[in-house]
C-alpha cells in the first residue's frame, strides 16, 4: 500500500463520510456564493485546497513552538499570507475569474474549514499527515462545490463552463432557464438534496 | 350509493395484505375514504366525532373555490375576445368555452403532477394517501396567469409538493402554503412568464378557438402592473383597451389578472360558503381585510407621487390583485396559519398590512399577497408561542393574586 491506514483515512475520509460541507456543515457561505457557475466554483475549490493543504503543513511544522495562548493569531497569519499569494496568482493568470470571485478569495481566511482543520488536525499531527488531511478536506469541499455548481449552471444558465449545453432547439420550443437556480437560496436546497442522497446511501449516518 | 358501497366491499379483499393488488393498498384506501367516511371508531380518548374529517373539509373548500374558478374561466374568455375586438359578436357560451379550454389543461397538469407525487411517496413510505393536495391542486391553476406554460406549472408543482410538503412530513406538517410555494417558485424562476403585461391576457387561440388579431391600443397590463409602472400624475386604472375602471368593475372582476383572483365578488361567495360551514376562520379573513384597509388608508393619508399606489383609495386595494383570494383561501389554510384565536387576529392583520406595504413601496413587486402570506407562515408558530406564553403568565399572576388574598 502506498499510504498507511491513517494517512488514507486523512486523505479520503473528507471526500464522503467526513465531508466538511455536507457532514460537518462548514464553509456553507462560500458554497452558496460562488457556485452560480462552474468556473469560479472550480477555481475556488483549487484555491481552498491549496491554502488548507499548505497551511496545515506549516502549522504542523510549527506546532511544537507555537505558544498555546496565541495559536489562533499565528494560524491566521499563516492562512492570510497563503490567501494573499493565491489571490495574487489568480489576479495574474485568471483575472476574469478572480474578478468574479471578488471578495470570496479574501474570505477564504474566515472559511471555517481552515480553522477547523488547523485546530483539530494540524496542531496534533505530523506534516505529511497534515498535508494529506488538508488536500482531502480541500477536495471534499471542492467536490461539493462542483456538484452544486454543475446543477446550478446547467439549470440556471443552460451552460457548463460557459459552453451552451442545452440545445437552442429546446429554447425555441419554449424552454426557459430557471432563474431561481442563479439565486443563493436554491444553492442551499441543492446542498440539502446532496445531503439527502448521501444519507440515503450511507445509512450509518442517519440519526435515530 | 348502495351499489357503490357494495362494489367497493367486493373488490376490497384484493387490496388487503396478501391480496392480488396488495401493493396498491394506499391508493385503494385513498379512493375509498374519499368516497365514504371511514367506518372506524376510536379506541381511546375522545369518542364523539362529527363526520367532518379532512377529506370532507377539502371537498367543501373545493366547492367554495368553484365560483371563483368559473368566473375566472369566463374572464379568461372575456379578456381574450375583448383583446381581439370580437366581444360584442361572441356569445356567452363561446366566451366561457374558450376560458374552459384554456384553464382545464392547467388544472389537469397540476393534479396529475401533484397527486402523482403524493401517491408515489405514500407508496414508498407505506402511509395512506393524504388528501391535502386536493385543494392545493385546485389553487395552483387559479393563482397563475393564463399564459404560464404547462411545463413550468408541472415543474413548480413538483418542486412545491416535494420541498414544501413531503420533506416536512406530508399533509398537515408543512410550514408553508404549498400552492403559494408553487407560485413563488414560478415567480422567481420564470419571472417573464409570471409578471409583466404579456401573460395575463391570452391573445392567441386555444385549440384553434378564437383566433384573431389583437386590436389597436391593446395593453395587457394588470391594474397593479399599471400602478407599478406609473411614473407621474394621477393614477388612472384602465382595462386592456384603455377605458377607465371603476371600483365596481374591480369588485366584479372582469379585469386582467391571475385566473381565479380577479373577481372579489366570486371570492366572497366562496368565503360565505367557507364561513357558513365553519371551515375557514372568520377571524383571519376579517383581520386580513382590516389590516389591508388600515395600511392602505395610512398610505393614502400620506400619499405621494413617488409611490403611485398610495394614491389609490383603500377599497380599490382590497379589490385588486390577489388580495381577496389570499385573504379567503390562502391565509385561512389551517395548517400554516396561527392557531390561537388572538394569534389569528395578529396573523391576519399583518398579512393584510404587509401585502399593501410590499405592493406600494417595493417597485419590484406589483403584488405582495403571496410574499406576505409566505412570510407570515413562518411567523405563525412564533405568534402562537407568545400568545400562549402571555396566557400562562396572566394565569400565574391571577394565581398569585388569589394566593395573597387567602
Amino acid at each position: 500500500m502506498l499510504l498507511s491506514k491513517k494517512s488514507r483515512e486523512a486523505l479520503l475520509g473528507p471526500l464522503s463520510k467526513n465531508n466538511p460541507v455536507i457532514i460537518q456543515v462548514l464553509g456553507i457561505c462560500s458554497a452558496l456564493a460562488v457556485t452560480a457557475k462552474l468556473e469560479p466554483a472550480f477555481v475556488m475549490a483549487i484555491s481552498v485546497t491549496a491554502v488548507v493543504a499548505f497551511a496545515n503543513v506549516i502549522i504542523s511544522l510549527l506546532r511544537n513552538t507555537i505558544p498555546n495562548s496565541i495559536r489562533i493569531i499565528v494560524q491566521l497569519v499563516v492562512v492570510a499570507a497563503l490567501v494573499i499569494i493565491v489571490d495574487q496568482v489568480l489576479k495574474a493568470y485568471v483575472y476574469d475569474v478572480s474578478k468574479q470571485l471578488s471578495v470570496f478569495i479574501g474570505l477564504i481566511i474566515t472559511n471555517c474549514i481552515l480553522m477547523g482543520r488547523l485546530e483539530a488536525f494540524a496542531m496534533a499531527n505530523g506534516p505529511w499527515e497534515s498535508f494529506l488531511d488538508g488536500v482531502g478536506n480541500g477536495l471534499g469541499y471542492g467536490l461539493i462545490l462542483i456538484i452544486i455548481a454543475f446543477f446550478r449552471e446547467l439549470l440556471g444558465s443552460g451552460t457548463l463552463f460557459g459552453y451552451q449545453v442545452i440545445p437552442q432547439a429546446l429554447y425555441d420550443l419554449g424552454y426557459q432557464n430557471n432563474g431561481l437556480m442563479i439565486l443563493p437560496p436554491m444553492a442551499l436546497i441543492v446542498v440539502g438534496c446532496i445531503i439527502w442522497v448521501h444519507r440515503a446511501y450511507n445509512k450509518d449516518l442517519q440519526e435515530k | 350509493m348502495e351499489k357503490l358501497r357494495k362494489y367497493i366491499d367486493k373488490i376490497k379483499p384484493n387490496f388487503e395484505p396478501g391480496g392480488k393488488f396488495a401493493k396498491l393498498r394506499s391508493v385503494f384506501e385513498g379512493f375509498e375514504t374519499f368516497l365514504f367516511v371511514p367506518n372506524t371508531t376510536s379506541k381511546t380518548g375522545v369518542h364523539v366525532h362529527d363526520s367532518i374529517d379532512s377529506k370532507r373539509t377539502m371537498t367543501v373548500v373545493i366547492l367554495a373555490l368553484i365560483p371563483a374558478l368559473l368566473f375566472g374561466m369566463y374572464n379568461v374568455g372575456y379578456q381574450h375576445y375583448m383583446a381581439i375586438g370580437e366581444l360584442a359578436t361572441t356569445s356567452f357560451f363561446t366566451i366561457f368555452l374558450y376560458g374552459l379550454l384554456a384553464v382545464l389543461p392547467k388544472i389537469v397538469v397540476s393534479y396529475v403532477v401533484g397527486l402523482g407525487i403524493e401517491f408515489i411517496s405514500a407508496q414508498i413510505r407505506g402511509h395512506e394517501i393524504q388528501e391535502g393536495f386536493l385543494v392545493s391542486g385546485m389553487l395552483i391553476p387559479m393563482i397563475v396567469p393564463i399564459d404560464t406554460p404547462l411545463w413550468m406549472i408541472a415543474v413548480a408543482t413538483a418542486f412545491a409538493v416535494i420541498f414544501a410538503k413531503e420533506i416536512f412530513g406530508g399533509t398537515g406538517m408543512n410550514i408553508f402554503n404549498v400552492a403559494l410555494i408553487t407560485r413563488a417558485f414560478l415567480f422567481f424562476a420564470y419571472p417573464s412568464k409570471m409578471s409583466g403585461d404579456s401573460v395575463f391576457v391570452r391573445t392567441s387561440d386555444t385549440f384553434g378557438m378564437g383566433a384573431g388579431n389583437v386590436v389597436e391600443g391593446f395593453s395587457g397590463a394588470t391594474p397593479l402592473g399599471q400602478i407599478a409602472t406609473q411614473t407621474s400624475g394621477d393614477v388612472v386604472i384602465t382595462d386592456t383597451l384603455g377605458s377607465q375602471l371603476s371600483t365596481w368593475d374591480m369588485f366584479l372582476g372582469l379585469i386582467p389578472g391571475s385566473i381565479g383572483e380577479t373577481s372579489t365578488l366570486a371570492i366572497l361567495i366562496g368565503a360565505a360558503i367557507l364561513l357558513f360551514t365553519g371551515i375557514a376562520s372568520w377571524r383571519i379573513i376579517l383581520s386580513v381585510f382590516a389590516g389591508g384597509y388600515a395600511m392602505a388608508l395610512l398610505a393614502n393619508t400620506f400619499a405621494s407621487t413617488t409611490y403611485p399606489g398610495s394614491m389609490l383609495c383603500p377599497i380599490d386595494h382590497l379589490c385588486l390583485g390577489g388580495f381577496a383570494f389570499a385573504a379567503v383561501f390562502m391565509a385561512t389554510d389551517p395548517v400554516t396559519a396561527a392557531r390561537t384565536n388572538v394569534g389569528k387576529y395578529i396573523y391576519g392583520f399583518l398579512i393584510g398590512a404587509i401585502t399593501i406595504v410590499i405592493r406600494l413601496y417595493n417597485n419590484g413587486y406589483p403584488e405582495g399577497a403571496m410574499l406576505a402570506v409566505l412570510l407570515m407562515n413562518v411567523f405563525a408558530p412564533l405568534i402562537d408561542y407568545f400568545v400562549v406564553e402571555s396566557n400562562i403568565k396572566n394565569r400565574l399572576k391571577r394565581v398569585k393574586k388569589g394566593g395573597a388574598n387567602e
